[in-house]
């Protein structure tokens, strides 16, 4: 499948005003391109609308948005959406049209011929997990929502936009189905590198599909960071708050313990018998979780038969702190 | 009716089925050109009415008050404008259908889910796109459940403009009153029946071709 390149989105002095209420404060920001900018906050912290002003469902009340250096503004509103992925929580496809007719929308619009559009709302079928005999012609009703999301995720993707915006999609599927959509998603998207705007009010979702979290509150910019760079340092008490007490170790789950420094000085044949083997790839918090549990205060590092070296809690410790 | 006459002279009815037909084109006529144009009329209304809403009490009331005139004492107030007519019967015959069109029409159209039309919008539907490809159908259910109810009762109007001289199988209903003959008369009023209950038949079958979707779950 052709890789589609990700746009950069640059929102600048971005502000939307409606009567009586300043919904988007002077809103800057850039995202880099094939990357996932995550916008998180409370309700009414403006993280809808600012996404909605990117395809200019919501046209903003001062200020510019640039995907790749060109003005949404400048742009005809049907063309520009048209060239953007969109997905909302409700999905909204198309209860009259089949499932291959909804994934089939952006190219139709777009007057591609029908049989590149067969070829590619199979392979968009398969993409997203859902075997094409047998769901291409089914309606939306038929399907699970779990399915139904996937479906909206394809039917975005269709066209390969350069950027893909998402307004919690996956916030109305259980627990389980969501943890296997994030996975599929963030795998779908390193593959297509396509740059995704993603609307959200769960700060752990965030967190795991982020490259950068881009935190709002009353329609301002709080923190915009990667995500250990966030829990490592909040800015102030409301993204600490917001982050949660446990921010310290959700940074842990972030990290592999591959990526710290191991204390080498240790000759492996003095290290308690007792101690957790732990590959390099795991993260800090599963060896955290090994270690307390074994009551050694070491873990031991090996890559393979390979000895990397041991670690210890007071270097988990530097990492929860951030100063490591 | 004549002592000793049965109610119904088969032989009677056998020997006039030239005019059945006859006056079954008639009323098939009057019923589609006044649900035709009164649908016209009426899609525009409802157009207007969801562009700009302030129409929308305007628009009911005068539909309403349409509905409400008695039909009989609405065809004698256009006689002396329209004489008698199929102008003066499809002006009564199309003003009934309105309140009914426009408010399925309006109500199937606002029934599409705002998540649908944010979805096409967001998408790159252009408005008009919107309307016919996405609205419309999505309507259709509501809209044709409309056109059901304005046919029906239109057939049943249709019986009464015989009393202007249209009328399809309201004229043999009147010429068997005229005549004491309840043969022509029951011919009359059951194959109104049967005309209603055949074209809505004919309508729910259209509709469940045209909406395959509202089957699938």
């Amino acid at each position: 499948m052709a890789s589609t390149r990700g746009a950069t989105v640059e929102f600048r002095d971005v502000s939307k005003r409606y009567p009586g209420q300043l919904a988007v404060d002077q809103l800057s920001f850039k995202v880099p391109a094939g990357r996932i900018c995550i916008l998180v906050g409370p309700s009414g912290s403006g993280k809808t609308t600012s996404l909605k002003m990117v395809n200019r469902l919501i046209e903003p009340s001062s200020g510019s948005i640039f995907i790749d250096g060109q003005d949404v503004l400048h742009k005809e509103p049907t063309a520009l959406r048209r060239g953007i992925g969109y997905v909302i929580q409700q999905v909204g496809l198309f209860p009259h049209q089949t499932i291959a007719e909804n994934v089939a929308t952006v190219p139709r619009l777009l007057g591609w011929p029908g049989a590149r559009i067969a070829t590619r709302t199979e392979e968009l079928l398969a993409l997203v997990g859902l075997e094409p005999t047998r769901f291409a012609r089914r309606y939306p009703a038929q399907l699970s929502g779990g399915e139904r999301q996937r479906v909206g995720v394809a039917r975005a993707l269709a066209a390969e936009p350069p950027v893909m915006l998402m307004d919690e999609p996956f916030g109305a599927v259980d627990p389980i189905v969501r943890d296997r959509l994030q996975n599929e998603f963030l795998r779908i998207q390193r593959d297509q590198g396509t740059t995704v705007l993603f609307v959200t009010h769960d700060i752990d979702e965030a967190i795991k599909l982020g490259d950068r979290v881009a935190v709002m509150r009353g329609g301002k910019l709080v923190q915009y960071a990667p995500p250990g760079e966030l829990l490592a340092h909040p800015v102030n008490a409301f993204v600490a708050e917001f982050v949660g007490s446990d921010r310290g170790l959700k940074r842990l789950g972030l990290l592999t313990v591959g990526g710290v420094d191991l204390d080498t000085t240790v000759a492996r044949s003095t290290v308690s018998a007792n101690a957790p083997i732990l590959s390099p790839a795991s993260t800090l918090r599963d060896a955290l979780v090994r270690m307390l549990a074994t009551e050694a205060q070491v873990g031991l590092v090996l890559d393979g038969q390979r000895y990397l070296g041991v670690l210890t809690l007071s270097k988990i410790g530097k990492m929860i702190r951030g100063d490591a | 009716m004549t002592e000793g006459e049965p109610l119904i002279r088969w032989d009677w009815i056998a020997s006039h089925l030239d005019e059945f037909a006859f006056r079954l084109g008639e009323h098939v006529e009057l019923t589609v050109i006044a649900v035709g144009v009164g649908f016209v009329i009426a899609f525009a209304l409802s157009l207007l009415i969801l562009r700009a809403p302030r129409t929308e009490g305007p628009i009911t009331w005068v539909t309403g008050t349409l509905y409400t005139i008695p039909s009989l004492a609405l065809f004698a107030l256009l006689i002396p404008y329209t004489g008698l007519t199929i102008v003066t019967a499809e002006i009564g015959l199309v003003g009934y259908t309105l309140l009914i069109l426009v408010r399925n029409i309006v109500r199937g159209i606002r029934g599409v889910p705002a998540e649908v039309r944010e979805a096409a919008l967001g998408m790159g539907y252009a408005p008009g796109d919107l309307l016919w490809r996405i609205e419309v159908p999505l309507a259709l259910a509501v809209i044709i459940a409309g056109v059901r109810i304005a046919t029906i009762s239109t057939i049943g109007l249709v019986t009464v403009t015989a009393l202007i001289g249209q009328g399809g199988f309201g004229q043999l209903i009147l010429s068997g009153l005229q005549r004491f003959f309840s043969t022509e008369l029951i011919a009359g009023a059951v194959l109104s029946v049967a005309l209603a209950i055949c074209a809505d038949a004919l309508l729910v079958a259209v509709q469940q071709r045209l909406t395959p979707w509202t089957r699938a779950a």
